[in-house]
């Protein structure tokens, strides 16, 4: 992929085809340490140890359409080729958390791109699912909570029009 | 959190309260832009950046717009499935953002579907 972003964008998916309605995405620059970490928390069904064991390999895949399962299996080298890795801790009922570091500086590190576009797709595609988001670069620190927001509007949803228009405000600006 | 303040937050919600009782009405156009790894690859996010921008230009609340998974088609990526009621679903192959404007325009809108990137009817 050419930005980060859309590992995390197809990470995200994985997350909401396994039945979750809460992601954590976080992204912690660090340049003093010289570490880029991307965290995506789901609250999913989890993954069964055996399947976990094998989760990367790219001819695994819970999809009927196609026997290969590209997502994981690309973002564990994006982050293996930058000095970096990619662990994933998941349990059946437990939820899946998928690590990906990155040294910053690495020549092949993609770049992070456009992560308000990769929300907005998240958000208008799976408008019952509420996301987290945060990033973290040295001592900046944005963060949204698409569930503060629906809760604050009495559960409707955020693809409201005035809702949406104003998420779309603030996420054009990250 | 961001810029937004609770005052903000009520505005749009006092705004919002008398158009909710119509958004409760049926669902007559199901739009679906496919986000596998695959469509993501070739570029399905800004496909539906530019979907999302013309919902928000419509006043229309019967369109409802899904992300769903990877269809098997992985080579003619992004693809976009338009369901209008009582019409069979048209997919739509090899998308960019302005074909998705077109489609949304014509096809979703006016009611012409765009032959020239729509895989046969399903």
């Amino acid at each position: 992929m050419k930005e980060l972003s859309l590992h995390i964008l197809d990470v995200a998916e994985n997350g909401i085809s396994a039945g979750a309605d809460r992601l954590e995405i976080t992204i912690e620059e660090d340049r003093a340490g010289n570490r880029l970490v991307i965290v995506i928390k789901d609250n999913g069904r989890g993954i069964p140890p055996d399947i976990l064991a094998g989760i990367t390999d790219p001819f695994y895949t819970t999809r009927t359409t196609r026997r290969v399962g590209l997502g994981l299996s690309l973002l564990e080298s994006a982050a293996r080729r930058c000095g970096g890795l990619m662990t994933i801790d998941s349990a059946p009922e437990k939820g899946t958390w998928v690590t990906a570091t990155f040294a910053h500086d690495h020549i092949d590190r993609a770049p992070l791109g456009d992560m308000g576009a990769t929300l907005i797709s998240l958000i208008a595609g799976n408008p019952d699912v509420d996301f987290i988001y945060r990033h973290i670069a040295g001592d900046r620190d944005f963060s949204i909570d698409t569930g503060e927001i629906r809760k604050a509007f009495d559960n409707k949803p955020v693809t409201d029009p005035e809702v949406f228009r104003y998420l779309m405000d603030i996420i054009g600006n990250i | 959190m961001g810029k937004m303040t609770l005052d903000d937050l009520k505005r749009i919600k006092e705004k919002t309260a008398d158009e909710t009782s119509l958004r409760h009405g049926a669902t007559v156009v199901k739009i679906t832009v496919h986000m596998g790894t695959c469509g993501i690859a070739a570029g399905a996010r800004d496909v539906m950046g530019a979907l999302m921008d013309e919902m928000s230009q419509t006043e229309r609340k019967d369109i409802r717009v899904v992300a769903s998974g990877c269809m098997g088609m992985c080579s003619s990526e992004p693809n976009v499935t338009v369901e209008v009621e009582s019409e069979k679903p048209i997919i739509y192959q090899h998308m960019d953002a302005n074909r998705m404007r077109q489609v949304f325009r014509r096809h979703v809108l006016a009611g012409e579907v765009q032959t020239d990137f729509a895989l046969a009817r399903i």
